[in-house]
């Protein structure tokens, strides 16, 4: 390439660039990158949900949160009652123009739950999948499940022909020392095709002209632009250079409140935020760990100020929480949700009669890129503790950091928050956390507990098919969790989307997934 | 024979004492001269003072969590009409007293400056002693050593030292050793100039008859080096550790500003403009704007010093 | 003269080769490279497999050599971050750093001279005291407490520049450019500004020292004798004999701006390789810390070696000093 044609492509290139602007391209701020573009790859919800709008499910939520067909039109249970027949949607084409078929269905599911991704447990009961014809297709569980469809949601299908092609049909082995195609390139069905992607700089999306569904959005295109400075976010929203964020710090919400050009979503998000207790025999500082104890555990308790922590931490907007669901999760009854009363002199004197040493150190781990203000509300919690004769130790790192150590069990108390995603119901957290850590039950219980009693509700609720009595062995095993302190709640966390005036409409989820699908701008 | 050796140096008449030979000297003169560098020193004395005095003079330990009250949090500086005493300059959002929060942050910060510069001389000069009075493969390994330290830019040297530090050491180690991490991470890639000073001087000062003298004599090396190899090339020196001085505070609080120096529940002025920079837009001003003042002060007087140090030192400018 | 080159080219060659050991070392024994890279349910068989296949299981120094050879061809492995390619995140980051640098650069170049010669020229007067105590308060401010300001000031209150990122960039083959979009020529001027003030007052002291050496010159004076015009003698002739060190100090001083731009890209989250860096670290994936460490470190070996063969082909005496003056402290 000469220097003149060099010019030239560039000035083209400027063009169409300068061209961009008159369309209608939604500019997201977020707090963070998408870890990948390989939704097996990277189990991470955000991730997930961005990718979302490139790759479907075969079911999805609509605006309510109700689940509605999406790539299968139809689906009836087999009467071995563990065999699912779904009825695939005929003439949906991938963005690289290959026909969606059964086939495609089949190898997503059989990439998702390989031994090597980090997704399978979004897929607890899968065993096998095959191909009745072109677009039906029979999914085998390993016994009757209730939730099948709620895990399906989240279950991005993928080309056959696409993986095949780019040698893809597994998720990325980092071990390999190669990267997998998928990672850098992304075909689905979805409304949006990935455009072009820049890791923590930009991923452009464009609109997919032949989605099959008709478009409520009427975007031309999106920017995923991640902000990680929530000083730096304000900024660049109340200058224009975004005009989405889907997460607007609380602190700041009555600055941006009162700029003229913005507007701030807000709303209490499904996500519960909870703080667990190892149960180990030692700590991670070799002591004995007197955590096992449940009357340690309600005293750690106690001397949390949640009140306080609600006023001027989360600025009152948390919704203070006494279940460890939100209200809006089946499942959840609101006799769960009494508080316990602040009572520090209390505290000291429970923990002095189950004979914890004054001044036990521990470690409290906490992410920087968690939830919202977790690392402020990790600090008074700290000193709340220390005003009760205790002495933890605060470590605070960025969520790739401290989940070896958490899942390893190499620290003491930690921070969780769990919305029930993808499923919306208060199974999610018993199985994955409250129940003994086997097979894929208990991915989450990080603390090692096991509640044998609360296993049987578990299991129970896991097979049974009629509503009310599932919600109701839910509900029991929730008591157990809420009587044994096993984790206790903080509280549901803020949710604070904001937008600029060039945004006339942006749905709020409560499950805190921005759905740009449904998003217009002026 | 060591009184001899030193004759030259000592055999001044009737000594004055040593207070009166400071104020006859030279560099007095030209400091007293030198405004900035008077207010500059004054200045930093008054910051090292109130700093080392914070434990009697703050109205809080910001260390120590159980001292922190969160009802006190984002407390407005006392001339705000929502300002309370005793936070004179506010709280940040934690309820920790800003001015207590900066006297002890500046403590550290003069610390680990003061000790990274300490360590940095030390390990230097006892190198470049070594390398420029011996030679040979021991100055080939040093000097070897210290170009690979010259070929890496400085923060990035002390970034990954401590990085790697704090990402091997298990929780509550790193509370303790944050701190000597940091002086270590500063030291590594300075050491190398004030090696390379002093070996320039040795070199120069062992071929001189006087030492070749000595040595046949059977005087200790340790002793010919301390005693007029590093003598000679101290004036050169004092000016680099000032200069480096406010590199090193410099550089604590950008290692801390990124995330990799000291930790949030023991601050220095580094973390608290860091963890005050998130609320920029929140009206919460006072949280980060005294921070940044008092480091950019500190840093401002001993590079006044600094300046004036080599401009009176250097012979060509007089 | 080629006895010079060889020796200069071993030496950086020896460096280099001392560098990679050094981010071998953290490589290998800084986190558990394939507990890194599992997921949570491998098993201990998976694990020792990956260990066979990455090869931990040889010896040191066969490791090393691997290490070395693989990086001369620019294979620093896959991030752990982002299971991508690390010399393929970095290709595409430099360009966002190169730029920043370059404006960071020309601006202490244009602003720098000039004020160290009206320093050195109008010594002692007012104006160049001020000049002097600013020139220290801007060696004293932290670079990312001028980046906070400049955004305060310039994108919150005022709304006239980006307070962040690139703008937009058009890609020329592999280079992403922000110099040939209005938006993108906006992004640059206030990292541009926060990076160059250190440089700035470099510039303008270098150029005042050696202004007042060169002022005191006979040529100088006998130009002034001789009645040319007392202006055209300090910026036509005497400036011209200044230049030399300053271009020296501009090269020398890139590699220590690539490094420092890391601080300036954290503050205006700029997608430069210093933001690669500095998320590398916080995330402990060594693959790319390891690969930034070389990079860096090859860019300014490199730059060095140029200026001493440049020095050496203007003045043949230096071509056997060898203890030359390094200039990474600054």
């Amino acid at each position: 390439m000469n220097l003149r044609k060099i010019l030239f492509a560039s000035a083209a290139l400027a063009a169409l660039a300068g061209a961009a602007h008159a369309e209608n391209l939604l500019k997201w701020g977020a707090n963070r990158d998408i870890g990948s573009l390989d939704p097996y790859s990277y189990g991470d919800s955000f991730t997930i949900n961005v990718l979302n709008h490139v790759y479907e499910g075969l079911v999805r939520y609509n605006r309510d949160l109700k689940i509605e067909p999406a790539l299968a039109t139809s689906w009836e249970i087999l009467d071995d009652k563990i065999t699912w027949r779904f009825k695939l949607r005929e003439g949906v084409k991938f963005h690289n123009g290959n026909p969606f078929t059964a086939d495609d269905v089949v190898a997503s599911l059989t990439r998702v739950s390989d031994p090597a991704s980090p997704l399978k447990g979004n897929l607890p009961a899968y065993v096998s999948s095959k191909v009745v014809d072109d677009h039906t297709v029979d999914i085998t569980l390993n016994g009757t499940y209730p939730l099948l469809l709620n895990d399906l949601t989240n279950i991005h299908i993928f080309d056959k022909e696409w993986m095949t092609e780019h040698d893809a049909l597994k998720p990325t082995d980092i071990g390999a020392n190669v990267e997998g195609y998928a990672t850098y390139n992304a075909n689905g069905t979805g409304p949006f095709s990935v455009v072009s992607r820049q890791p923590d700089a930009k991923t452009v999306f464009a609109r997919n002209p032949d989605w099959w569904d008709t478009p409520q959005h009427n975007l031309d295109g999106f920017e995923l632009l991640p902000v990680n400075s929530a000083a730096t976010r304000v900024a660049a929203l109340l200058s224009g250079e975004i005009s989405f964020t889907n997460d607007a710090p609380v602190q700041d919400l009555p600055r941006l409140e009162a700029a003229p050009n913005v507007n701030v979503l807000e709303g209490v998000d499904l996500r519960t935020v909870m703080v667990g207790f190892p149960f180990r025999d030692k700590l991670s500082t070799g002591a004995d760990n007197p955590f096992g104890n449940v009357k340690v555990r309600e005293a750690l308790y106690k001397a949390i100020d949640l009140e306080l922590i609600h006023k001027k931490v989360m600025r009152g907007k948390s919704r203070i929480a006494g279940a460890t669901v939100a209200p809006a999760i089946p499942g959840y009854v609101p006799e769960l949700d009494e508080l316990p009363k602040y009572d520090p002199e209390a505290a000291k004197a429970m923990l002095a009669e189950a004979g914890v040493p004054e001044g036990l150190e521990f470690e409290l781990n906490c992410l920087s890129d968690g939830l919202v203000n977790e690392e402020q509300f990790c600090q008074a919690i700290a000193s709340m503790w220390a005003r009760i004769g205790l002495k933890p130790k605060l470590d605070v790192a960025p969520r790739a950091v401290q989940t070896p150590k958490r899942t390893g069990g190499t620290t003491d108390i930690y921070i969780l928050g769990w919305a029930t995603l993808p499923m919306l119901d208060a199974y999610s957290p018993l199985l994955q956390i409250f129940h003994t850590k086997e097979g894929n039950s208990g991915v989450f219980n990080w603390g090692g507990w096991s509640f044998p009693e609360l296993d049987k509700l578990v299991q129970a609720a896991g097979s049974e098919l009629d509503t009310a009595k599932r919600l109701a062995l839910e509900t029991e095993a929730l008591g157990i969790v809420k009587k044994e302190h096993i984790m206790v709640p903080l509280h549901q966390q803020p949710m604070a989307w904001a937008v600029t005036d060039a945004v006339s409409e942006m749905p709020l989820f409560p499950d805190n997934k921005p759905r740009l699908w449904f998003a217009r701008m002026k | 024979m060591e009184k001899t050796l030193s004759a030259p140096a000592m055999a001044e008449p009737a000594r004055p004492s040593r207070l009166a030979r400071i104020r006859q000297s030279d560099l007095w003169y030209s400091f007293r001269s030198h405004r900035s560098a008077v207010i500059a020193a004054a200045l930093l004395a008054l910051i090292v003072v109130t700093a080392f005095l914070a434990p009697l003079i703050t109205p809080q330990n910001p260390y120590d969590l159980a001292s922190l009250e969160l009802w006190n949090a984002e407390i407005p500086p006392i001339w705000n009409a929502e300002g309370q005493w005793p936070f004179i300059l506010g709280t940040d959002t934690q309820g920790r007293d800003i001015l207590s929060a900066i006297l002890y942050g500046s403590r550290i910060s003069l610390i680990i400056g003061f000790a990274s510069v300490v360590l940095a001389l030390i390990v230097g000069l006892a190198l470049g002693l070594i390398a420029g009075f011996f030679g040979g493969w021991a100055d080939n390994v040093i000097m070897r050593f210290g170009d690979v330290l010259l070929s890496m830019p400085f923060i990035l040297i002390a970034i990954l030292i401590s990085a790697i530090a704090t990402a091997s050491l298990p929780t509550g180690l790193k509370d303790i050793l944050a701190a000597p991490i940091l002086i270590v991470a500063i030291a590594v890639p300075s050491w190398v100039q004030y090696a390379r000073t002093v070996r320039a001087s040795a070199m120069v000062e062992s071929r001189k008859e006087y030492v070749q003298a000595a040595r046949l004599i059977r005087v200790k090396a340790w002793r010919i080096m301390l005693h007029h190899i590093l003598p000679n090339c101290m004036t050169p020196i004092m000016v680099a550790a000032t200069l480096n001085f406010g590199l090193a505070i410099l550089s604590e609080a950008t290692l801390s500003f990124l995330g990799v120096g000291m930790p949030p529940d023991q601050p220095s002025l580094g973390t608290l403009i860091r963890i005050g920079n998130q609320y920029l837009f929140s009206g919460l001003w006072w949280i980060v704007v005294f921070p940044s003042i008092q480091l950019c002060l500190i840093v401002l007087s001993v590079n006044m010093i600094g300046d004036w140090l080599r401009d009176a030192l250097n012979p060509k400018l007089r | 003269m080629l006895a010079f080159l060889i020796k200069r080219t071993a030496n950086a060659i020896f460096v280099m080769l001392a560098v990679a050991f050094l981010a071998f070392v953290i490589f290998r024994f800084f986190g558990d490279p394939v507990e890194m890279m599992v997921n949570e349910q491998a098993t201990q068989a998976d694990r020792a497999e990956l260990r066979e296949r990455l090869g931990l299981n040889d010896g040191f120094l066969t490791q090393y050599a691997r290490f070395v050879t693989n990086a001369a061809q620019g294979d620093f492995g896959i991030s752990y971050r982002n299971q991508q390619d690390v010399m393929v995140l970095l290709k595409e980051r430099f360009p966002a750093t190169f730029e920043l640098v370059l404006v960071a650069t020309v601006i202490s170049l244009v602003v720098g001279i000039p004020l160290g010669v009206v320093t050195a020229v109008h010594r002692n007067s007012r104006l160049a005291n001020m000049l002097q105590i600013s020139s220290i308060i801007g060696i004293s401010l932290p670079s990312f407490v001028v980046g906070i300001m400049l955004i305060l000031l310039f994108s919150v209150s005022l709304g006239w520049l980006p307070a962040f990122g690139r703008g937009d960039t058009v890609n020329i083959g592999w280079w992403s450019t922000g110099l040939l979009t209005p938006s993108g020529r906006m992004a640059l001027i206030l990292p541009g500004i926060a990076l160059s003030i250190f440089q700035i007052t470099m510039v303008m002291r270098l150029v005042r020292a050696e202004m007042l050496e060169t002022l005191r010159t006979d040529y100088v004076k006998f130009a002034r004798a001789r009645g040319i015009p007392a202006a055209r003698v300090h910026w036509r002739h005497a400036l011209r004999n200044c230049l030399m060190p300053v271009i020296t100090l501009t090269g020398m001083q890139i590699g220590n701006l690539i490094a420092f731009a890391l601080v300036t890209e954290t503050v205006f989250q700029w997608p430069g390789m210093g933001m690669l860096f500095i998320q590398a670290v916080t995330f402990v994936d060594i693959p790319v810390m390891a690969a930034y460490l070389m990079l860096v470190s090859l860019i300014f070996v490199v730059l060095n070696t140029i200026v001493d063969f440049t020095y050496a082909w203007v003045d043949p005496r230096l071509r056997d000093d060898t203890a030359r003056a390094g200039g990474a402290n600054g």
